[in-house]
């Protein structure tokens, strides 16, 4: 492999947590075998560099780009675009960049309401604001227009901005994850690793046939030991509610686990410790929207046939469906977002 | 608000054995109602996914029906239930985002049962049309302002590359 000149990356982040580009440091000292592979053209965060100096890059220039983090304003839409021009390969890494994450889970509230809990009802970033000051995307000073990227309404996917090649799953993608993901990247080259068509170009959209996530095709329930037996369920439970059985499926035990509907590559790490599956790996292959597959599962197993029992286990036992059905991927959902009062 | 000009997309799943043959009937029988209604016919009610609900919703309906046989008469012994258990799970979460509940409705009708199903597409779309349209992509367009900030931001950069750095 070391005969192979060297390739160009990139590492961008929009609105994330950070995680992200912490993960990509948790490959430990593989880290140097990235760096002998590709020179790293562009990583704010761990690199000095100008969005201009991309600018002066020819298109297509940087073979891939590690993308993590959703799209919530005008400024990360830009980054988007001009990252999707410049690289042969974008890759949505982790979970807000392929489906949202908790980032989009403001997509539940407006920007108005965003900025309501943040600039006007105090948060810790911003105390005390007797004048109400708002962020404006442009302010006049003598010495000229100052501008402040625009903030959305409604935080998008990287796909549903611009065109993807691969997604990398998790919040944030396991360190091995990782390193496989660059490992395939650099292996097989580039064109290959896009489309396994022999002369695909290299924007051309991945063929259906082609799983274009960088993953198992098989659920956290596949990777999970625990004991299954038929599920019949009289009510369902909060985590801190019950102590579960250490060997018996958790759904099972009317715990909300998302095992189910969730694409395997953790190993099962929170059934491992007692604790249901949120789903931060994101909808396997074949489920179209995370919340409708858990929805669809969790009617499967409620032990009754009375409209006013089914109403009443559900209402109890599931306070907030969004965030427990679409914790991960309300942004990625059908409908993306909760329903705007006013639209103009 | 005035809503009487307006006409409501419905899509409706009905059940293959039951509320389809119920709707061939009420044509057949010459039974008025809406024409709002675009069916499509699955085999049983606990065919349909809410996927295909939120879909529906998602891709510009303003109101879907589900229609199946009488809870113990289904053909595929106890499906309905299972419809009726997905609906309720439906309808906790579609309220959690904002959408009307009495959008979206779940109805039993046996293939005899022609006038009945047309009373319940008529109470259905009268009820959608008190309660106006949904245009649900338009939640997510932000109002146009998008195109103008990205615009901005092209010219803002084009004019700091003018200056030699
Ligand atoms: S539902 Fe959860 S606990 Fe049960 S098998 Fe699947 S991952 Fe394991
Ligand atoms: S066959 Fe009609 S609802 Fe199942």
């Amino acid at each position: 492999m070391s005969d192979k000149p060297k390739g160009k990356l990139a590492l961008y982040w929009a609105a994330s947590c950070g995680g992200c580009d912490i993960a990509v440091l948790a490959i430990d000292e593989k880290i140097l075998n990235v760096a002998e592979a590709f020179d790293i053209v562009f990583w704010p965060c761990a690199a000095d560099g100008k969005v201009r100096d991309v600018e002066k890059m020819d298109d297509g220039s940087i073979d891939v780009c590690l993308f993590n983090g959703g799209i919530r304003t005008s400024e990360q839409e830009y980054m988007a675009q001009l990252l999707r021009r410049k690289s042969k390969v974008l890759v949505a890494f982790g979970s807000c960049a392929s489906e949202g994450c908790i980032p989009g889970l403001a997509n539940m509230n407006t920007r108005k309401e965003v900025f309501d809990t943040v600039y006007k009802e105090g948060s810790a970033t911003v105390p005390e604001n007797p004048q109400d000051v708002r962020p404006q995307p442009a302010t006049k000073m003598p010495e000229g227009i100052l501008h402040l990227p625009v903030f959305y309404d409604t935080l998008r996917t990287l796909d549903q901005t611009v065109e993807v090649d691969y997604y990398l799953p998790g919040c944030p993608p396991e360190a091995e994850n990782i390193w496989k993901a660059i490992t395939a990247i650099r292996g097989k080259g580039v064109r290959n690793l896009l489309c396994e068509a022999p002369e695909g170009p290299s924007r051309q959209k991945v063929p259906d046939t082609f799983s274009a996530v960088i993953g198992l095709n098989t659920t956290v329930c596949e990777e999970c030991p625990r004991k299954r037996g038929e599920k019949k369920i009289k009510k369902f439970y909060r985590t801190w509610e019950i102590i579960p059985d250490e060997e018996t499926c958790l759904l099972e035990q009317g715990l909300l686990c998302c095992g189910i509907a969730t694409r395997a590559g953790c190993g099962a790490l929170c059934p491992a410790v007692n604790s249901p599956c949120i789903g931060c790996y994101g909808a396997n292959d074949g489920v179209a929207d995370f919340g409708a597959r858990m929805m669809s599962a969790l009617a499967s197993v409620i032990d009754s046939d009375d409209p006013d029992e089914i109403r009443r286990i559900i209402e109890e036992g599931i306070p907030d469906p969004v965030g427990s059905f679409y914790r991960f991927s309300l942004a990625a959902s059908q409908l993306r977002r909760k329903k705007k009062m006013q639209i103009a | 608000m005035s809503n009487e000009n307006f006409d409501p997309k419905i899509v409706g799943f009905f059940c293959n054995w039951c509320s389809y043959r119920a709707a061939d009937l009420a044509g057949s029988a010459r039974i008025k109602y809406p024409l709002n209604v675009r069916i499509i016919r699955v085999m049983c009610s606990g065919r349909v996914d809410p996927t295909f609900v939120l879909k529906a919703l998602a891709d510009g309906a303003d109101g879907v029906m589900i229609a199946g046989c009488h809870p113990g008469e289904c053909h595929y012994i106890n499906q309905n239930y299972k419809a009726m258990r997905r609906y309720e799970m439906l309808k906790h979460t579609l309220t959690a985002m904002g959408v009307e509940p009495e959008r979206v409705r779940l109805v039993w009708a046996s293939a005899a049962e022609g006038r009945q199903l047309a009373e319940a597409i008529d109470k259905l779309v009268s009820d959608v049309r008190r309660l106006g349209p949904l245009h649900w992509p338009r939640n997510w367009d932000e109002n146009g302002e998008r195109q103008k900030a990205l615009d901005d931001i092209v010219k803002e950069h084009e004019e700091a590359m003018e200056v030699p750095a």
